[in-house]
């Protein structure tokens, strides 16, 4: 029922997404704290403008290689390339970054959207209002962002990084602990998002919010990847017997 | 106990009738610890926020150092401003020795560690819950530390009036570097320390008064603040 509304608030926007980044490719990716190794030696490509799911066991090193890809952590060894080349401060601006626990400022809910404003210079007054009410937070505009519910922050969150226009987003468990109205705003954004050509990658524990969603999947498993295929292949025929036993719940 | 209670009985009549000799020594007090707080606040908030927000060689040497002088003694502050400031000394040729400006250094001296070592703390602290946000954001050092100071701006003022605090009730940096001259360099604790030498008991108390409403209500400002900055969810 949301579907409508985000994309009228998609073209008021104006998005101008391109995908000139991709594919990301990431080489012999290695993370390391303190000697031990969170991520191994890991290759992959990252090629559609379609939405990849990064799923795994906890302890994978699944938030990590987000934050990899977003530029927030640097690799120990290895590189990630942006179609050949390495991160630019204006490929890190086409990123938007949502986290597990949502980070607000400590300022009210409309400050949180008139931060970005004053980030990137320019005035999202037309689109303001239109974006809370679509998260249902209007009527709490003015409240403190810090005193917002979970699942209200991270949906706070979620529209204050489409003010970024990115070409990018990523998701860490965006949809963790939420309510299934929650869920269903931020799904509806994600593939509305997917719609006009954003790439998504985001991930999650949600088996069947993967199939939802998901048009392809990178498992990995102690820092290493096990499987990278499209949904279908992965969810119907999934290759490894570790994948096998994850989505039968014994993993 | 009736010499106590005579005492208080003219130390109120002289704060009731606003008494220009009490008044005097005041203000000057209150002139000499704003402006050496302002003078704590400008060099505290900025090299705090720029040691909360930077990671180099020897930075945990140097907060111990910052740390340390939290508990500056003030007399020998006292003595190492009257040393500078003496004739024979390095700034002695700016003849500032017994003037409210060599108490107002001296006062800096004494509140700028309090004021950096705090507000370091404070900006650090919401520093580290926004770090991956403004680092998903790709923020320059600059808007990084404009958001930090407007964020933390209620614990901010709540550590310049810890400062001012700390000023307003120093004795003895500013009795050695001021002289405590008569309607010149006499401030409310000097004062107190005089008068009540020379057994002039009533101006003495009529001075602690004023001084111990001036913390009541420096500490009534911390708590209103507190309750504010929790109400909007800024603390």
């Amino acid at each position: 029922m949301h579907l409508p509304k985000i994309k009228k608030i998609f073209e008021s926007l104006q998005l101008k997404v391109d995908d000139n980044f991709l594919p990301i490719v990431l080489k012999n990716l290695t993370f390391s704290i303190d000697e031990k190794k969170i991520l191994s030696r890991l290759n992959l490509s990252i090629k559609s403008s379609l939405i990849t799911v990064i799923m795994g066991p906890n302890g994978a090193g699944k938030s990590i290689l987000l934050k990899l890809i977003n530029g927030i952590l640097e690799p120990s060894s290895g590189a990630i390339l942006w179609n050949g080349n390495k991160i630019t401060s204006d490929l890190k601006r086409k990123q938007a970054l949502i986290f597990q626990k949502p980070i607000l400022l400590r300022r009210s809910v409309i400050s949180n959207l008139d931060f970005i404003e004053g980030l990137t210079g320019k005035s999202y007054n037309f689109i303001k209002d239109d974006l809370l009410s679509l998260v249902g937070l209007l009527d709490q505009k003015k409240q403190p962002a810090k005193l917002l519910s979970l699942g209200e922050q991270q949906r706070l969150s979620l529209v204050r990084s489409l003010l970024l226009k990115p070409s990018l987003i990523l998701l860490d468990e965006p949809t963790a602990n939420l309510d299934p109205a929650t869920t269903n705003i931020i799904e509806n954004i994600i593939v509305t998002s997917k719609q006009f050509g954003i790439k998504i990658i985001f991930v999650t524990h949600n088996i069947l919010q993967a199939k939802r969603l998901a048009d392809e999947v990178v498992f990995i498993d102690n820092g290493e990847l096990v499987e990278h295929s499209n949904a279908d292949n992965f969810f119907s025929k999934p290759k490894s017997k570790i994948v096998k036993n994850y989505l039968e719940g014994k993993l | 106990m009736f010499e106590f209670a005579e005492a208080f009985k003219l130390a109120l009549n002289l704060v009731l009738s606003f008494d220009s000799n009490l008044l005097e020594i005041v203000f000057l007090s209150l002139k000499v610890s704003l402006i050496a707080l302002v003078i704590a606040c400008i060099i505290g908030f900025s090299l705090g926020s720029l040691l909360a927000s930077n990671k180099f060689f020897g930075r945990g040497f140097i907060l111990i150092i910052i740390n340390s002088f939290m508990a500056l003694p003030p007399v020998v502050v006292g003595l190492v401003v009257y040393m500078l400031l003496s004739k024979s000394g390095p700034l002695g040729w700016m003849n500032l020795l017994y003037t409210p400006s060599a108490m107002i250094l001296a006062q800096s001296i004494i509140i700028t560690p309090i004021v950096l070592a705090l507000s370091r703390q404070v900006i650090e602290d919401l520093e580290n819950e926004y770090a991956d946000f403004f680092k998903s954001l790709n923020m320059s050092k600059f808007q990084i530390i404009k958001t930090l100071l407007w964020d933390a701006r209620y614990s901010l003022i709540t550590v310049s009036l810890a400062g001012f605090g700390r000023g307003i009730a120093e004795v003895g940096a500013v009795i050695i570097v001021g002289g405590n001259i008569n309607h010149f360099t006499r401030v409310m604790t000097t004062s107190i320390a005089l008068e009540t030498s020379m057994g002039n008991l009533p101006f003495a108390l009529a001075l602690g008064i004023i001084l111990l409403l001036i913390s009541l209500s420096v500490n009534a400002l911390v708590m209103a603040l507190n309750l504010t900055s929790k109400r909007y969810a800024f603390a």
